[in-house]
């Protein structure tokens, strides 16, 4: 029971903080706070791909862009085809990216190292051009004006103001769900099998683990996490842009999980959640860029277990 | 725990960050988004700098109307979603009496429906149509019409007896914009576009598609972006022997493009704001006295050549402290006076906004400007 | 189409080729000596760019464009030694990481220290509308200066290699460390050598661009994808693979402008390669096996 403390914690902590914060009426802040659990999911998902499978991604932002795109375009374009249940939408950008995630993950994944590093950016960088260059994407002008989404019990996936609590709310609880399936699957058999691949994929085939299906399963989850991140992003923004898929947020994400170790999601959660919303409040200023870079030099150079891995290094000396 | 202790920590960081505004009658509180850094920098840091100037000159001359000005400026590095971030801070925590910006259409799209919901003033300072039409009350832009620009260069080819064009746009909104107006006017102006292509805006050589142009047979080659690529397709269409008259949008509207292009820019024509040949206005125009101060202004503080961009902050700042100066603070009273306000001598042109048109220029905002010496005049 | 057309694309296509051939060779030699893939290998050809305009004003020509190489040579052997040297054996991923943070420092660094605008230098010989005449197509003769100079490079960089001691002894270093130190070869130094080397030659190529492509703070990051493809391409840690590599793709590139749009014209390289890295990562002449990552 110990391995679901972190969950247990996240929840609480985000309990707490819409309580204070609506008691000391600072509720704007839950915009933020909002906008950064669906980064912090994609971070997650990279977690579990870099930190389990010891697989790299620097084109993570590219799934998220899938997601984001695919619900974008049906909600505007393709609403009149989805006015029935226009719901369906998000579970279609869920599984755009998954099915891009399968395609492209069966040759990539025979990569490794640089190769694949390589790989995955170039991937990030098709899917940024591709999206600049078609118009029913909106090119450079990306999408605007998407609809909120009606969910179920009355709740509505949107950014009005009006229904920021409801809205901070399912963020935060997809990131603990996202956190919950994760302490699972690390737990699990399955999470075993991937650090025995993250160790020694050779080691872990002599095992009789199947190390081609593994390496594949985890990365269509981790970029179905992404996905989900960008689908729903977009009907709290009311709109995406191709920035979204740029070479410049997936080595932000990589920041993120690397900054957070990478083999500690709740880390990961903890420090995507912390950098982006100092992010998105302009904390950085003119340096927003800078910061990240200066983030990767250090982390790896001083704490490539991660800033926990630091404080955990300190209490045990 | 440490997670514990971090997740509180971070909650406490955020309450900390927040700022404590209360509603202060005595201040006129401003917020600006622009691409100040990232992709869009040339758009924005000009915007950001100049915006900066008014707003310090404004307040060391006793404010608007007595008030002092807080500007509160935020970079959004071109990308939408910092926008969206920003103008919810600017609207909900700050209580901003307009937003000033964004520096680019993909932005001020995703802020129109935001900001019109919220009631708040949104100034942009972007291109496309689409800001304004259709007209949402609270919306406004202070850039000319790309429609307008297409006009006059497909006027000016008239002249020129020039029938067949080939067309090179940068894939940013500002490209496409262009193009879709270009495409969109050349049959009724008799013109034919016998090539039309799109190349990325970070684009260092283009004698591949220039070639392709070239094959095309055309009379004069129309290039439309922002983008630094303006020089380098000068640079190009030269160093092929490529010899046809080469029209620019008007993104081309700072002298450091011309400059850079050196040699090759010499016979360039393009439309653009009076900004650009200044000192070569007739002594009684009405935007030369304007347009003057700016240039020294920003020539005294930034040791550089101002343009048009940065233009468009003036013209914002300048309409918003019109209209402060002339019925305070009151956010609709101010709304409904920038929808009634005519005759607004800006950098950019005179506006004349009404509630059907938001943008308040006209083709008249125009001049057509060639390059002669490495200097804007006008072409006669 | 003409056979001048032909021409025309074929030259533009290999003036943009051997830009990219310069930077896959930079990725190519550090990559022999220390196993490491140097993201910011772009970034010199900006700061060589940047830093000659900077002293061109103060400077003749040739000597800004000396100095800088040497600079930006400098601060590459200054990542080297400040970030990269005093790691023992770490992880691919960690190298690849770190590599990327500081492509992405220096990037930053250079908006701040210069700024956003587009910077260029004046043309080598002639001026921007100078066009010589080569069998019916027109270039710039700034382009005859970027093929001869990549030239020149890759024959220094072949003679340096194979005729002296210290090409020798990287050699030797990149294919086995250990045997190298047992030999007496002083590996660290030379592995900050070859970091000044292909930062050096990186912020010559940059210089020599210039006037052609303008240099600004971002451009540093396309490139290195690009280099990277040739690196790959030519087979890792093989120079004059990447030479006839970067060829292939300039040329390839230009082509594709003729058919297809060209919005697609970046989607060219990296289609190219997604293909070798999933169905032949040795590149098409093979590499030479790298260093392994423990030689620092």
């Amino acid at each position: 029971m110990r391995r679901y403390a972190p969950v247990v914690l996240l929840a609480a902590a985000v309990i707490a903080a819409q309580l204070i914060l609506s008691f000391l009426k600072l509720e704007f802040l839950l915009t933020q706070l909002t906008m950064s659990a669906y980064y912090t999911l994609v971070a997650l998902g990279l977690c579990l791909l870099m930190g389990y499978a010891g697989q790299v991604s620097l084109g993570h932002a590219g799934f998220f862009a899938i997601g984001g795109y695919t619900t974008a375009v049906l909600s505007t374009a393709g609403a009149a085809a989805l006015s029935f249940a226009p719901w369906l939408s998000l579970p279609a950008a869920v599984a755009a990216t998954a099915v891009v995630a399968l395609v492209i993950g069966v040759p990539v994944l025979r990569l490794r190292g640089h190769y694949l590093a390589m790989a995955t950016l170039a991937f990030g960088f098709i899917v940024s051009r591709v999206i600049l260059a078609t118009a029913v994407f909106g090119q450079a002008d990306g999408i605007s004006d998407v609809p909120g989404i009606r969910l179920f019990a009355g709740l509505v996936l949107s950014g009005k103001r009006t229904l920021r609590v409801q809205n901070y709310y399912i963020a935060w609880a997809l990131v603990t769900l996202g956190l919950l399936f994760a302490v699972n699957l690390i737990g699990s058999r399955v999470g075993r099998a991937l650090r025995a691949i993250h160790g020694n994929e050779e080691a872990a085939a002599a095992m009789g683990i199947d190390v081609g299906r593994f390496k594949l399963a985890v990365f269509v989850l981790s970029a179905v996490y992404a996905g989900v991140g960008g689908a729903c992003l977009v009907h709290f923004n009311a709109g995406i842009g191709p920035g979204e898929a740029g070479v410049m947020k997936s080595v932000r994400y990589l920041a993120l999980v690397a900054a957070g170790g990478m083999g500690s999601p709740w880390g990961t959660v903890a420090v995507s959640a912390g950098l982006t919303f100092l992010s998105l409040r302009g904390a950085f200023g003119l340096y927003d860029d800078a910061v990240f870079g200066a983030l990767l030099v250090g982390i790896m150079l001083f704490a490539p277990e991660g800033l926990f891995g630091l404080v955990a290094r300190g209490r045990r000396t | 725990m440490t997670t514990k202790k971090s997740l509180a920590s971070l909650a406490l960081c955020a309450i900390l960050a927040a700022p404590l505004s209360a509603a202060d009658p005595g201040v006129v509180k401003i917020g600006a988004i622009f691409a100040v850094t990232g992709p869009n920098a040339n758009l924005g840091t000009p915007e950001a700098r100049t915006l900066q100037m008014r707003v310090d000159e404004a307040n060391r001359s006793g404010g608007i109307a007595g008030k002092k000005v807080e500007l509160i400026l935020k970079d959004s590095q071109g990308s939408t979603e910092k926008a969206v971030s920003f103008a919810k801070q600017l609207i909900e925590e700050d209580d901003v009496l307009a937003i000033i910006g964004p520096s680019t259409s993909g932005e001020s799209m995703k802020l129109k429906g935001l900001c019109n919901d919220a009631e708040t003033i949104l100034v942009s300072c972007a291109a496309a149509e689409t800001i304004v039409n259709p007209v949402a009350r609270w919306v406004f832009k202070v850039a000319p019409m790309d429609s307008f620009a297409a006009q006059m260069i497909f006027a000016t080819m008239q002249g020129m007896g020039i029938r067949r064009i080939g067309v090179l746009c940068s894939n940013s909104g500002f490209g496409q914009g262009g193009k879709a107006q270009l495409l969109k006017l050349a049959p009724g102006a008799g013109i034919t576009i016998a090539v039309a292509e799109d190349y990325d805006k970070d684009a260092t050589d283009l004698t591949g598609v220039l070639t392709k142009i070239k094959g095309q047979n055309v009379q004069a080659v129309v290039n439309w972006s922002t983008e630094p690529a303006q020089s380098i397709v000068l640079k190009n269409i030269r160093q092929l022997g490529f010899d046809v008259p080469v029209f620019q949008s008007h993104g081309f509207g700072n002298l450091a493009y011309a400059a850079a292009a050196g040699k090759a820019a010499e016979g360039t024509i393009f439309p653009c704001g009076r900004i650009l040949a200044a000192e070569v206005l007739p002594a009684g125009h009405p935007q030369k006295k304007l347009l003057v101060s700016y240039r020294n202004a920003y020539i005294a503080q930034f040791n550089e050549e101002p343009s048009t961009f940065g233009g468009h902050a003036w013209d914002a700042f300048g309409i918003i402290a019109e209209a402060v100066s002339k019925v305070g603070t009151d956010k609709n009273k101010v709304r409904d006076f920038i929808e009634t306000l005519s005759g607004f001598v800006g950098t950019a042109g005179i506006f004349n906004f009404s509630p059907a048109d938001h943008n308040g220029l006209t083709m008249d905002a125009f001049e057509m400007l060639t390059v002669k010496n490495g200097r804007f005049v006008p072409l006669r | 189409m003409g056979a001048d057309q032909i021409l025309q694309y074929l030259l533009s296509g290999i003036t943009t080729g051997s830009v990219y051939a310069i930077v896959g060779i930079g990725f190519n030699i550090i990559y022999s000596s220390t196993g490491i893939i140097n993201f910011a290998q772009g970034e010199f050809l900006m700061l060589g760019g940047m830093i000659s305009v900077s002293l061109s004003h103060s400077m003749p020509l040739a000597a800004a464009i000396a100095a800088a190489v040497i600079m930006t040579g400098l601060i590459g052997v200054l990542l080297q030694r400040l970030f990269i040297s005093w790691l023992k054996n770490p992880a691919v991923l960690r190298m690849i990481i770190i590599t990327i943070g500081l492509s992405i420092l220096v990037r930053e660094a250079s908006l701040h220290i210069w700024d956003e605008k587009v910077h260029a230098l004046p043309f080598w010989t002639g001026s921007e509308t100078s066009s010589l005449a080569v069998l019916g197509a027109r270039i710039s003769p700034q382009v005859l200066w970027v093929l001869g100079v990549s030239a020149l490079m890759v024959g220094a960089l072949t003679l340096f290699f194979r005729h002296t001691l210290t090409g020798k002894a990287m050699r030797a270093c990149a294919s086995n460390a250990t045997a190298a130190r047992l030999c007496g070869i002083r590996t660290s130094s030379l592995v900050t050598l070859s970091f000044f080397i292909a930062a050096a030659m990186g912020g010559l190529a940059g210089c020599v661009v210039s006037p052609l492509t303008q240099t600004q703070y971002d451009m540093g990051t396309s490139l290195a994808v690009k280099g990277f493809t040739c690196a790959v391409l030519g087979g890792l840690g093989n120079v004059t693979g990447a030479v006839a590599a970067g060829l292939l793709v300039g040329v390839l590139e230009a082509a594709s402008i003729s058919v297809l749009p060209l919005a697609y014209k970046d989607v060219v390289a990296l289609a190219i390669m997604l293909c070798i890295l999933f169905f032949r990562p040795e590149g098409l002449f093979g590499g030479r096996a790298a260093a392994p990552a423990g030689v620092r």
